[in-house]
């Protein structure tokens, strides 16, 4: 059993409101991802269901009992530092041993614990250093090991992969996806990182300035953002968005240009809406009956593909193209919409407009 | 203190390199401040040479007139008389230095053990009116002595603890509290805060965090705030004369004190004893002498 329920956290420090009603349910066994921005409360919503934290308000549930009193070792939580927080006196065995140590398991019981959890990170040749003579790579994996050796109601990681460099990261995702379906176990993962978010996470919730913006399944919060901030936040390259508002059947822009209207639409005539369409939802290269019409802004490659930047009046819409594609700025481009998967957002509230009909 | 005039002199030849200085022309300029540092340094120095030649020389050499500098008998005459009373036994010195040893070592344990866990809490914990309290604590240090001893000791006749060890004891370790706190916050507040959540997570208590993870991190910074605690008690003077009156409870300065004004004094033994007084001041601070420039640039400069 591992289920944390985090209602309505609340928490300021001094003038900075960092918390302001978080509300998270994670089931147990889940890849949870709270996904956010630099500053936007995540370490402290670790904090907090960590109880190392006072709240201003709110409450934490652990397997369904009021834990919100509870101390740090009450709660039988592990948590993975987003500075590691390794031990620097203690050698990298004594660094994981301490959860054993602190619950008196029996030496041969933390030796066997110690050395299953560094041949799980291939770490065996480190257990007699010291923090300060690990790399960022080898400290983070001992603080995962440290997390790891006990088995806790639930694990709690900050960021644990953002010091990383590409190669390793992407290595240790597929790592940590593979502990948690062989442990079961429940995982609160943060991130600032939207791809490790997508590709790791069973459920996400994106946090800005202290509020939860949106909790779902990756696919969800990629296919139907519930926000403006969301749609811009995750997904790479970002989503582009045009003001328009409908007119009849049509979308009419900003810019001049029109569009057909979605059938799904809700909106009435002459709302200011906000257009959102993922590079991928457009197309320079085919022909479609929906299309805009811009100029060549700029090329950026990125191997396997090609963006294309293209200025439809002021506004700069983002396009995934073959990386064969080519072109001088200032050329005029068709751009194709497709705009079954495209995104309508009040812009007053950035909110999504309802999508019942889609 | 004897430690702060040892590094005042010995961070001089290292500012000499700062820019400011070229500016006068590198040679010169050196030349003129190696002059005035071993000015500087005689002056300095002149008096411990002075007191430590007097405490070796026969008594006839110490007053003899003109004052001898290289020719005269060396003895360890004085020392033996600081140890040892002219009819056998210890002499009243050597029980004051005890005292002293006892005064200063108590009041310094005694300073620390409420100091740190004190500077702890305020490091770590959100506390009302933090900067004022903290501001509170160190105001207590602001009066000198002096000012404070006439009702300190009006205070210590009615409870009775004139003349009494556990009087200066208790004193000097209310003046060595506040400066422990101040001290200790700095070297704390350097110690991130997270090892101690990351053991309460491992499943210690707040209290086991501290003591496992926080404390041995901060023993050198201890023990450069302690050496500081205890060369205040040792060297103490005002409280000592106007607290206490007899042999067996006097410390060290006021017994030293009380070898001068009788119709003949006896530098030798004076001088002998005042070595023997400054020495272990001089080994301790050497012992620390690295924790003490960490000390004072870690605990005085941040905050
Ligand atoms: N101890 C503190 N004192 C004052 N302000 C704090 C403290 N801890 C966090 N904050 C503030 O609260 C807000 C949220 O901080 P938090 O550390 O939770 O962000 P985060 O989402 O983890 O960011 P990052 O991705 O950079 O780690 C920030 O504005 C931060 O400045
Ligand atoms: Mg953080």
């Amino acid at each position: 059993m591992g289920t944390v329920a985090a209602h309505g956290l609340c928490k300021s420090f001094g003038k900075v409101q960092a918390l302001d009603g978080v509300t998270l349910d994670v089931p147990d066994g889940s890849f949870f991802v709270v996904l956010g921005p630099s500053g936007a409360g995540k370490t402290t919503t670790l904090r907090a269901i960590a109880g190392l934290e006072k709240l201003d308000a709110g409450s934490v549930h652990l397997d369904g009992r009021d834990a919100t009193g509870d101390t740090p070792a009450e709660r039988d939580l592990a948590m993975v530092f987003q500075s590691y927080a390794l031990y620097p006196r203690h050698t990298v065995y004594e660094n994981i041993a301490s959860p054993l140590r602190a619950r008196r398991r029996s030496s041969s019981e933390i030796a066997a614990a110690v050395e299953q959890m560094s041949n799980l990170l291939h770490i065996e040749r480190l257990l007699k250093r010291r923090p300060a003579q690990l790399s960022g790579g080898e400290m983070q994996r001992v603080a995962l090991a440290r997390a790891l050796v006990r088995s806790p109601r639930a694990f709690l990681m900050d960021e644990p992969l953002t010091n990383l460099d590409l190669k390793l990261r992407v290595e240790m995702r597929t790592e940590l996806t593979r502990i948690h379906r062989s442990l079961g176990a429940t995982f609160v993962y943060v991130t600032n990182d939207q791809v490790e978010a997508l590709s790791m996470a069973d459920q996400v919730a994106v946090l800005k300035e202290g509020k939860v913006q949106q909790v779902g399944t990756p696919t969800e919060v990629y296919e139907r953002p519930a926000n403006q901030w969301v749609a811009g936040f995750v997904g790479s390259p970002q989503i582009s968005l045009l003001a328009c508002h409908a007119e009849g059947d049509r979308l009419v822009g900003a810019e001049g240009w029109t569009l057909p209207r979605p059938r799904w639409t809700t909106a009435e005539d002459g709302r200011p809406l906000l257009l959102g369409l993922r590079a991928e939802d457009l197309s320079v290269e085919q022909r479609g009956n929906a299309s805009l019409s811009g100029e060549l802004y700029g090329l950026e490659p990125l191997g396997d593909r090609t963006v294309v930047d293209v200025r439809v009046g002021t506004e700069i819409l983002k396009v995934k193209a073959r990386p064969t594609v080519t072109g001088t700025p200032g050329e005029r481009l068709h751009v194709t919409v497709d705009l079954d998967r495209a995104h309508l957002f009040d812009a007053g509230t950035g909110l999504a407009l309802s999508e019942a009909g889609r | 203190m004897a430690v702060s005039v040892d590094e005042a002199v010995s961070t001089g030849p290292v500012r000499d390199r700062t820019p400011a200085a070229r500016r006068f022309g590198g040679r010169g300029r050196s030349v003129l401040e190696i002059a005035l540092l071993t000015v500087l340094a005689v002056v300095m120095l002149f008096p411990v040479l002075w007191m430590i030649e007097t405490s070796i020389k026969e008594n006839r050499d110490v007053y003899a007139i003109p004052a001898k500098f290289f020719d005269f008998t060396v003895t360890l005459d004085h020392f033996k008389d600081v140890f040892v009373a002219s009819g056998g036994g210890r002499s009243t010195l050597s029980v004051a230095f005890l005292n002293s040893v006892v005064v200063a070592g108590v009041s310094t344990v005694l300073a620390t053990v409420l100091g740190v866990p004190a500077a702890w809490a305020y490091s770590r914990f959100s506390v009302k009116a933090k900067k004022d309290q903290l501001f509170f604590i160190l105001s207590t240090r602001f009066m000198p002595p002096v000012v404070v001893v006439i009702p300190i000791f009006l205070m210590y006749r009615q409870v009775g603890l004139i003349d009494t060890k556990l009087g200066l004891i208790l004193i000097y370790a209310a003046f060595n509290v506040p400066f422990t706190i101040w001290m200790m916050k700095g070297f704390v507040d350097e110690v991130p805060a997270e090892y101690e959540d990351a053991a309460m997570l491992d499943g210690y208590t707040r209290l086991q965090a501290f003591w496992k993870f926080t404390l041995p991190l901060l023993v050198p910074g201890i023990a450069a705030t302690a050496v500081f605690a205890l060369i205040f008690s040792w060297n103490e003077f005002v409280f000592a004369i106007f607290l206490t009156s007899s042999d067996t409870v006097r410390t060290a300065p006021p017994a030293i004190a009380g070898l001068i004004g009788g119709t003949t004094v006896d530098w030798g033994l004076v001088a002998a004893a005042s070595v023997v007084f400054a020495l272990p001041v001089l080994v301790f601070a050497y012992l620390v002498r690295k924790h003490l420039i960490a000390g004072v640039t870690l605990g005085a400069v941040r905050r």
